[in-house]
């Protein structure tokens, strides 16, 4: 699954693959690489975009951005 | 000696350029580029270090323009700002992604000093990371525990950067960066880099940091109730309205004495100098000048230091984040609604608010629409025009002219999305818009740092901008002041000199509306007559709209003197009252319903303000922007106030 499909803020996912694309290495920049361990904090109100924690620290990115990341 | 500081977005590189250069600092730009360049100097033991404050950033590959701008920096060694060593500012909390451009740097092979900064919190976290090992592991590098908060140490900081080797030893990754020549062919390898260079800081960390840091969601109450869907909207608007309350409250004092300032400053070159065209050009067209430069400091000064607060304390970012998906059908994103609600104040410091905007595009448009915000300067034109045209009537509470006014202000807001959406559809661009922020931990500002940012953007608008305002206004002075031949010198002669001391005061009212009205820009407004009759004008407010450029609210002294004379003048009659009393060839008012909300409408879309315009310029380094701004808006604001003319009368 992908991470923008995710809703319960209680479970860690980890990363498995980042979409090939112009934001892969943004994201892969910002921690978000294969094996680390992520959960979801907040949504913003509508949905969208969504606050994770990347172990260390607080991350926001849009649904659009989230759908590009595989976790598991 | 030159050193350059690099670091992470809220990793405090900004405090610690500021503990170590205080008010030595200057800002610039990189030729041809929207980055602003700051430096400064210290001296410590007597070596001179210039440090450049390069912009934060995560990575050093080039994906925006800050980043480019890094890179070229310290990959070029022949460029002209390359640095004899970096320093590298981290946030030891999360060393895991600091490490990443951190690593990068050391992989560049330039003498790196690490800044492990906001050891206190670390220690808080009990997060324990081995620093000697840590520094060992990354090939000896020198790594100092930091506190940029309470600026301690900061001796050892500077002792520190002395000592760092000036000669390294290439890197075994230092290879990276060398074959890449162009950046924007393999993306995919660089993602693969990137992968594998995570992997290696794990590596590292494992070694020296024993439990990796649980998130200890130090702040998540805060943020359940700053992101809430209700709540989170409602205290934003209450903050906004208790900062633009503030502005308007303190900006008030220090922008009348500046006005006092330079009036007095004018009279007296006026009084002192021997009388002649360039004591005229001093004292009338300079001084004034300058201070119409001035006046717009304090507003700057003030949003700026609200938006500091706002940016350190870390809920900017919250900001950001519950209103990006409102603004994103428009063209825009979260970043931009600061700036664009900045623009009820002036559109001056909002303009320059647009820096934190990183897609081109989305800034861009930003730029563009803000000042259709109605700004304070149009409220004095708003309100004479609403006092001589909008009928007294009230429902209940409200006032037919309190709603009139309300509804300049909602025009303005709805017309600044929909140009928005315009400059979407028009505007192309390969950039892809996306939002991936860091919402960094709340923090009380470090009020040091304010006053610094405060000076710092006042600086950049009076060097920046004030050289092109301070020029245009000494052009329309010159305008105002001097006509063609000798038209203007045989209509002052024509009126009756007075004998009687007590007239002497109407005399020179009566001299200045003539002289205004035989000027090059009287002949101007008479000139457009023909083109604003339509919109129920006459050639009186067409010299004002002109003047108007030099500031809006200028509109009201215009009018003031030209209506200093006519045939119902009366000594005591106001303003207002003389321009209630205006009639046109055919014996009807001037000032109607129609033809006065249609002149509120142009003030409310026009692009009257040349500050604003010199801002815009510099902000986007280009004449283009600001000259489709000027277009696009005073086409908006003809086309509006001809259908509201045209439905009214």
């Amino acid at each position: 699954m992908t991470l923008d499909q995710v809703s319960n803020s209680s479970k860690s996912y980890i990363v498995r693959q980042i979409k090939k694309g112009p934001l892969t290495t943004k994201l892969i920049d910002m921690g978000l690489f294969p094996g680390k361990e992520i959960r979801l904090l907040f949504k913003a109100p509508f949905g969208d975009p969504i606050a994770i924690d990347v172990q260390g620290y607080t991350l926001s990115l849009r649904r659009e951005e989230a759908a590009l990341i595989s976790i598991e | 000696m030159k050193a350059a500081l690099v670091g992470n977005p809220n990793a405090g590189k900004t405090s610690v350029f500021n503990l170590l250069t205080g008010l030595n600092q200057k800002v610039g730009n990189y030729p041809g580029i929207t980055v602003d360049k700051k430096w400064g100097h210290f001296n410590y033991q007597g070596t001179d270090v210039e440090l450049l404050d390069l912009p934060g950033l995560y990575s050093i590959y080039p994906k925006s323009q800050d980043e480019e701008v890094v890179f070229q920096v310290l990959r070029q060694k022949d460029h002209r700002d390359h640095p004899d060593l970096v320093i590298v500012v981290m946030d030891a909390t999360n060393l895991e992604r600091n490490l990443f451009l951190a690593t990068q740097i050391l992989d560049l092979g330039i003498p790196t000093l690490l800044i492990a900064n906001m050891i206190d919190l670390m220690d808080k976290d009990q997060v324990g990371v081995n620093l000697e090992k840590l520094s060992e592991l990354l090939g000896g590098v020198p790594l100092v525990p930091f506190n940029a908060r309470t600026g301690q140490d900061l001796a050892l900081l500077k002792s520190a950067l002395l000592e760092v080797p000036l000669e390294v030893m290439p890197s075994p990754h230092t290879q990276e960066f060398m074959n890449l020549e162009e950046w924007n062919t393999g993306r995919q390898e660089e993602a693969a880099l990137g992968e594998a260079r995570y992997k290696r800081i794990r590596q590292i960390l494992s070694f020296c940091q024993p439990l990796p840091r649980k998130r200890s969601v130090r702040h998540q109450k805060w943020d359940q109730i700053l992101t809430h869907p209700v709540w989170g909207y409602l205290i934003f608007l209450s903050l906004l309205a208790l900062i633009f309350q503030t502005i308007f409250a303190w900006s008030e004092v220090p922008m009348n004495l500046i006005d006092t300032v330079f009036l007095t400053l004018s009279q007296w070159t006026q009084a002192t100098l021997p009388n002649g065209p360039l004591t005229d050009l001093i004292s009338q067209g300079l001084i004034p000048g300058l201070g119409g430069v001035m006046i717009f400091i304090p507003q700057i000064a003030l949003l700026f230091g609200f938006i500091f607060v706002l940016e350190e304390t870390g809920y900017m970012a919250r900001v950001v984040f519950i209103t990006d998906r409102l603004m994103r059908p428009f063209g825009l994103n979260g970043r931009s609604i600061v700036p664009l609600i900045s623009g009820v104040a002036c559109a001056i410091p909002a303009v320059m608010a647009t820096r934190t905007i990183d897609h081109w595009k989305e800034r861009l448009i930003t730029i563009m629409v803000v000042p259709l915000m109605s700004c304070s300067a149009r409220l004095p034109v708003y309100t004479l025009l609403i006092a001589l045209v909008v009928p007294d009537v009230s429902w209940g509470i409200f006032n037919l002219k309190g709603m009139v006014l309300m509804a300049l202000y909602l025009v303005g807001f709805v017309a600044a999305l929909f140009s928005a959406l315009l400059f979407k559809w028009i505007l192309k661009t390969k950039e892809k818009s996306f939002l991936v922020m860091e919402l960094p931990d709340y923090k009380t500002p470090r009020w040091s740092n304010l006053g610094i940012t405060m000076l710092e953007k006042c600086k950049i608008f009076v060097w920046e901008a004030g050289k092109v305002i301070l020029a245009i206004s000494v052009i329309l002075w010159i305008l105002a002041s001097y006509g063609p031949g000798d038209q203007m010198a045989s209509a002052i002669a024509k009126i009756p000199v007075p004998t009687e001391s007590a007239q002497q005061a109407d005399y020179q009212q009566q001299v200045k509306s003539v002289a205004l009205e035989h000027s090059y820009i009287g002949i101007a407004g008479k000139w457009i007559e023909p083109a604003i009759k339509p919109l129920g004008y006459n050639w009186q407010i067409g010299i004002s709209l002109i003047t108007s450029f030099v500031a809006r609210e200028v509109f009201v002294g215009s009018m003031a003197t030209i209506y200093s004379v006519g045939e119902t003048f009366e000594n005591d009659q106001t303003l207002l009252e003389r321009m209630s009393h205006q009639r046109n060839g055919l014996g009807k008012p001037v000032y109607t319903l129609a033809s006065g909300i249609s002149l509120m409408l142009f003030y409310a879309f026009a692009m009257q303000c040349m500050s604003t315009l010199a801002v815009v310029r510099r902000e986007t380094k280009s004449w283009k922007w600001p000259l489709i701004q000027l277009v696009y808006m005073t086409a908006l604001a003809y086309i509006s106030a001809l259908i509201a003319f045209n439905l009214l009368n």
